[in-house]
């Protein structure tokens, strides 16, 4: 046993002087390997008499377990040294920038479309739909323009080149026929598209956008339209308040017809809604003409309801803040990536409807 | 519709602002546009009187003038050359504003001299254009008055009538309009009947239907000179140039009581007049210097000799008054609106008596209407008035209409009693009797039902006092899109998240190019542009022309896509909803990791498979090596079910980027959303999970076949082997060339292999191996590369 006594300094030595992990497994075979000191010694113990045996076999415990420990401490130690060193040598310039990404945009005009959907959905309409190139039935006659009236002049047309009478819609109002015709009341729609005039100057191009609504019912009546629209206006614009003004007007297709004004101002180029400053026609609406219920097919005693439309991309534009009509059409990306809006903005009722959908790179 | 303060004044008694007639116009749907108020401008200006004239010691062309303020007198230097002493002229001081460089003045040193203030000419004030010399001010008001009491100038209403409202194109309707609304009382105007003294030389005849009466006098003994100032300053101030006196009383009542008139010069008719209907091919030489060629049905009042005038749209030449006119016959006829239209835009002449009359005029007050003008030429011009001569019938244009006041809180929700509203009906003119109410005559082109009854009372009452209402809640939406709908927004946001920049193009395109894309010829019959004249028959094309302007701002790659219809024929809903994509140039910018590469096929059959996957087209889809002209034949393809295209994608073909103009690579996707079949209605609930806990392995093969063997077939093949064991085969490497026989590629995949209940042993994983290679054999011709 004094060669035990001997030995454990010597080791212990040892394992503290090691400088690498090589190092330490070689005293850790030397030692307690299958021909190392301690094994050897273990294999020992059988030829000493039995009250030796068991001191001896507790003394030799005790120093393989202290080897054992020590062996393991320098080992995570040398361990964490050697991760450290190569750690250091480890270094990228986090500065570089990430590989391509790219980030595509929806056009103001789809996201604007979308926010509307949301609101009209929750006041309980539903999306409904009609064909570009229409038949003067549905996009005047039914509407209640007069032949030869000069109320038809009011809508400069594009006419379509064979097919007897048929244009491009002027307006989405043709969709208040077509939904009366395949549907009975209740009806409460909204039906945006793609509209055209024939028109194209620094505020006017030859297409673009409306929205419609109609509520056809039995009880219907205007104060329900003043109400969806003030309540409208809130929710798009996302202000408390929208200073609003009804006025009296004339549209072939409604009686009692108005338009609707908000309060806003225009300072450098900047649009505010606010009151005081001056007023903006933003819409056309009023109760469906009784013609235009007879004419498609419903009894105008029985039915009532309102219609308004207006237009999606000038909406857009006040919301937004996008200064020229034309550049909605001229899909210059630098346009799009600048206006347009990221795919996660999507419009929620929960989230609020703009900008939920993070930053633009 | 323009009118000013004082003439609104002839009709109306009120005391109330400007603003207050502004803002009642407008709530009562007469919407103001303009109000253009002179007093404003000329705020600060005032009276000057010259004490001296002498001239400028420095410049021949220039006075020093001494000009008495009312206070004190200025030093002022002016270059014009009618200044003299004691004339009173218009004044600026430094620091007002002049209206025509809408500039502060300044004092000023001119020529070495200092002007304390300016002496005005019109052009400067924004008066008129003269710039001849200063104002002379024919005044007794001192010095220092300010101008804008001595000019008194008249406030403007510029109202937008709209088209159902013929009567306010005349001052008298808005004042009516105004009286009923509460802003003061109708003045009563019309002249009483001017007794005849002779009878008319001059007979008339009607012998077209769209002239239900006509009203005529002769008037003799006229001096036509010219006009009153009064008379002058009203037409001016509308923007009409007063012509002479006989002129502009007709001009007058025109624009004042929407009766548009008309005198000829007695004179020079020939005979008596007949109102009938054009000859194919008569010719007329009108006021406004123009000669009109004429066809049958369009209405003329002629004399025996020839037509005299476009009925109701503009006079002749040969009859026109002039200042020499001696004898003149009054025409107050009425026309019927549809006819006036109709002439006018055939001939596509305008006037201010077209505008009325095709919005229609009042047809009851015509013989009213030729009284009103003769007293007033018999006052202006003096002469002896024959007895009228009427033709024709006066034709009755009330109209009576069953009314139940309830209506108008059923319709509007505004709760007015009947009282109220009965009120507000008299006071536009309307009779009421119980629930029969009678429209007045001058309302008879609007006013048609009750509806229209119910727009009269409330825009009176004021929409300010429409209430507003929640909608009534009805059956909750389950979903506002149908699923079509819901496609193309999932499409959209999917397209976008894939990189690509929505663009929203015309539905229009140039008719040459169209002919690329399988053009159905759909044609606008009057384009905007030549360019923009045929429907698209596909979205490409727009795309392609807006990929090659963003190419031209020097973008080095473009990813546009379009959500849209597509048109393939004429009748209404020949049209179908198409996503398109297009990449063209480059992927990205060159970056350090990843040097971008052209864009290919690839990129293309990647966007059509997002958009799908968007749509929830079914996964199984046939690829085929097919796809229309515009694609290049080699590297194009479409995706199908069974007949059915869902999309096409590829390269565009070569020759048509040169047709654009364009000279990158460029691919596009074509998805029809139209085509993809609904989903199956299906439980929400999903179908459990199945992961196993056994590893996955992968064994990886490498096959030689030939080259115009499909990777799809080979993919098919090995997955038919056992599709439970094999989970996924990947392609991860393909090979032509010179290591291969010509005709050959190679195709190494790696077969990932998920045992379901046990581990695989290396017997049973060696078969599958075997039984891979035999089936790819067998299906492709492939053999394992050596």
């Amino acid at each position: 046993m004094d060669t035990l006594e001997t030995l454990k300094p010597d080791i212990l030595k040892k394992i503290e002087e090691a400088d690498s992990l090589t190092v330490l497994d070689d005293i850790r075979v030397a030692v307690l390997g299958k021909k190392g000191t301690l094994t050897e010694m273990m294999k020992t113990l059988g030829q000493l008499p039995p009250e030796e045996r068991k001191m001896a076999g507790q003394t030799l415990n005790l120093v393989k377990t202290e080897i054992g420990d020590a062996l393991d401490a320098k080992k995570k130690a040398l361990e964490e040294k050697e991760l450290e060193q190569r750690l250091a040598t480890e270094s990228v310039d986090v500065t570089l920038p990430i590989r391509p990404q790219q980030q595509g945009r929806i056009h103001p005009i789809a996201q604007v479309m979308e926010e509307m959907l949301t609101i009209f959905a929750q006041m309980g309409f539903e999306l409904a739909e009609g064909p570009d190139i229409e038949d003067d039935f549905h996009c005047f006659e039914a509407l209640n323009f007069p032949h030869d009236h000069p109320a038809r002049q009011m809508q400069a047309t594009f006419f379509m080149q064979d097919g007897d009478g048929l244009i491009l819609r002027t307006h989405t109002s043709p969709v208040q026929i077509r939904t009366m015709e395949k549907k009975q009341p209740p009806i409460r729609i909204v039906a945006p598209g793609r509209v055209y005039r024939c028109d194209y100057d620094m505020t006017h191009t030859p297409m673009f956008h409306q929205i419609e609504g109609l509520v056809i019912d039995k009880e219907t009546n205007m104060g329900h339209l003043k109400g969806v629209l003030v309540d409208f206006m809130k929710r798009f614009f996302e202000v408390d308040d929208v200073p609003m003004r009804f006025r009296p007007s004339f549209f072939p297709f409604t009686e009692p017809s108005a338009e609707v004004d908000i309060g806003c101002s225009r300072e450098n180029g900047e649009f505010k809604i606010e009151a005081g400053k001056g007023w903006m026609e933003v819409l056309g609406c009023g109760m469906v003409h009784p013609n235009v219920i007879k004419n498609s097919g419903l009894d105008p005693n029985e039915y009532q309801g309102f219609a308004f439309g207006f237009g999606v991309d000038r909406f857009a534009m006040l919301k937004y803040g996008i200064p020229d009509l034309r550049s909605f059409f001229d899909a210059d990306m630098r346009w799009i990536k600048h206006y347009g809006f990221l795919p996660l903005d999507v419009p929620t009722v929960t989230s609020g409807l703009s900008l939920n959908g993070g930053q633009k790179r | 519709m323009k009118f000013s303060l004082s003439w609104l004044k002839n009709y109306l008694d009120t005391t109330a602002s400007v603003n207050e007639i502004a803002d009642t116009l407008t709530a009562i749907g007469l919407e103001v546009e303009e109000i253009e108020d002179k007093a404003t401008a000329l705020q600060g200006f005032i009276v000057g009187e010259i004490k001296t004239v002498e001239k400028h010691p420095n410049a021949d062309k220039l006075n020093l003038l001494t000009v008495w303020t009312g206070k004190e007198a200025l030093q002022i230097v002016c270059g014009a050359p009618n200044c003299k002493v004691g004339m009173k002229g218009v004044l600026a001081l430094p620091g007002t504003n002049i209206p025509k460089f809408n500039e502060v003045l300044q004092k000023g040193v001119i020529r070495g001299i200092e002007s304390q203030g300016m002496m005005c000419a019109e052009d400067e004030l924004c008066l008129g254009e003269d710039h001849t010399g200063i104002i002379e001010l024919d005044t007794d008001a001192p010095a220092g008055t300010p101008f804008v009491d001595v000019l008194k100038p008249d406030v403007v209403f510029d109202v937008n009538v709209t088209p159902n409202r013929g009567d306010c194109f005349g001052v008298k309707g808005i004042a009516h309009d105004l009286a009923a609304a509460g802003l003061g009382t109708l003045k009563q105007t019309d002249a009483a009947p001017v007794k005849g003294t002779f009878k008319s030389p001059v007979s008339v005849t009607i012998t077209t239907p769209d002239c239900p009466v006509f009203v005529g006098r002769c008037i003799k003994g006229v001096r036509n000179g010219e006009s009153p100032d009064w008379l002058k300053q009203k037409l001016l101030s509308v923007g009409l140039r007063p012509i002479s006196a006989l002129v502009d009383v007709t001009n007058y009542f025109n624009i004042g009581e929407c009766r548009p008139l008309h005198v000829f010069d007695a004179d020079k008719l020939t005979g008596n007049i007949t109102v009938r209907s054009a000859k194919d091919g008569e010719k007329i030489q009108t006021l406004d210097d123009k000669e009109y060629t004429l066809s049958d049905g369009m209405v003329v009042v002629a004399d025996d000799k020839n037509a005299q005038s476009i009925a109701g749209i503009m006079g002749g030449i040969d009859t026109a008054v002039s200042k020499e006119t001696q004898n003149v016959f009054l025409e107050a006829a009425f026309f019927e609106p549809l006819s006036i239209a109709k002439t006018g835009r055939a001939l596509n002449v305008e006037s201010d008596s077209r505008s009325r009359f095709e919005r229609g005029v009042d047809a009851m007050a015509t013989v009213q209407g030729n009284e009103n003008a003769t007293q007033m030429i018999l006052d202006l011009c003096g002469g002896e008035a024959s007895e009228l001569v009427i033709a024709g019938q006066v034709p009755d244009k009330t109209r009576v209409i069953a009314f139940d006041f309830g209506l108008v809180e059923k319709l509007c929700g505004i709760d007015l009693s009947e009282n109220q509203s009965t009120a507000i009906l008299e006071k536009l003119g309307f009779v009421v009797d119980g629930t029969q109410i009678t429209v007045p005559a001058w309302r008879y082109n609007d006013v048609f039902g009750p509806n229209d009854i119910v727009e009269e009372i409330v825009r009176i009452a004021g929409y300010d006092k429409l209430p507003a209402l929640p909608m009534r809640s009805s059956d909750i939406v389950i979903s506002t899109l149908t699923p079509t709908q819901k496609r193309e927004v999932a499409v959209r946001r999917a397209l976008a998240s894939a990189g690509l920049c929505q663009a929203v193009t015309w539905s229009f395109m140039d008719s040459t190019l169209a002919d690329l894309f399988n053009s159905k010829k759909v044609m606008i019959q009057n384009p905007i542009a030549s360019d923009l004249n045929e429907m698209r028959p596909s979205l490409i094309p727009n795309l392609l022309s807006a990929a090659k302007r963003n190419l031209d701002r020097g973008q080095t790659g473009v990813q546009l896509f379009e959500v849209g219809p597509e048109f393939f024929g004429v009748q209404p809903g020949q049209q179908r909803m198409v996503a398109c994509a297009v990449r063209a140039g480059t992927t990205h910018d060159r970056h350090w990791d990843d040097k971008g590469r052209s864009v290919d096929c690839f990129d293309a059959k990647s966007d059509a498979l997002v958009g799908l996957a968007a749509a929830e087209a079914p996964a199984n889809a046939q690829i085929y090596k097919q796809a229309p002209a515009w694609y290049h034949p080699g590297r194009s393809g479409s995706l199908t079910l069974g007949k059915n295209v869902l999309a096409h994608f590829g390269e565009i073909h070569p020759k048509i980027l040169a047709a654009f103009g364009i000279k990158v690579p460029v691919v596009a996707c074509e998805i029809y959303l139209d085509n993809i079949p609904m989903p199956k209605a299906k439980s929400k609930t999903q179908k459990p999970l199945k992961a196993s806990n056994l590893m996955p392995l992968s064994r990886d093969f490498a096959f030689v076949m030939d080259t115009k063997v499909e990777a799809a077939k080979l993919l098919s093949a090995i997955h038919s082997v056992d599709k439970e064991l094999i989970q996924d085969v990947r392609i991860f490497d393909v090979y032509e060339g010179d290591k291969l026989p010509a005709g050959k590629k190679s195709l190494a995949v790696e077969v990932v292999i998920q045992p379901t209940e046990k581990t695989l042993t290396d017997e049973e994983i060696d078969s599958l191996s075997r039984r891979i290679v035999a089936c790819v054999n067998k299906n492709t011709g492939a053999e394992l590369r050596s």
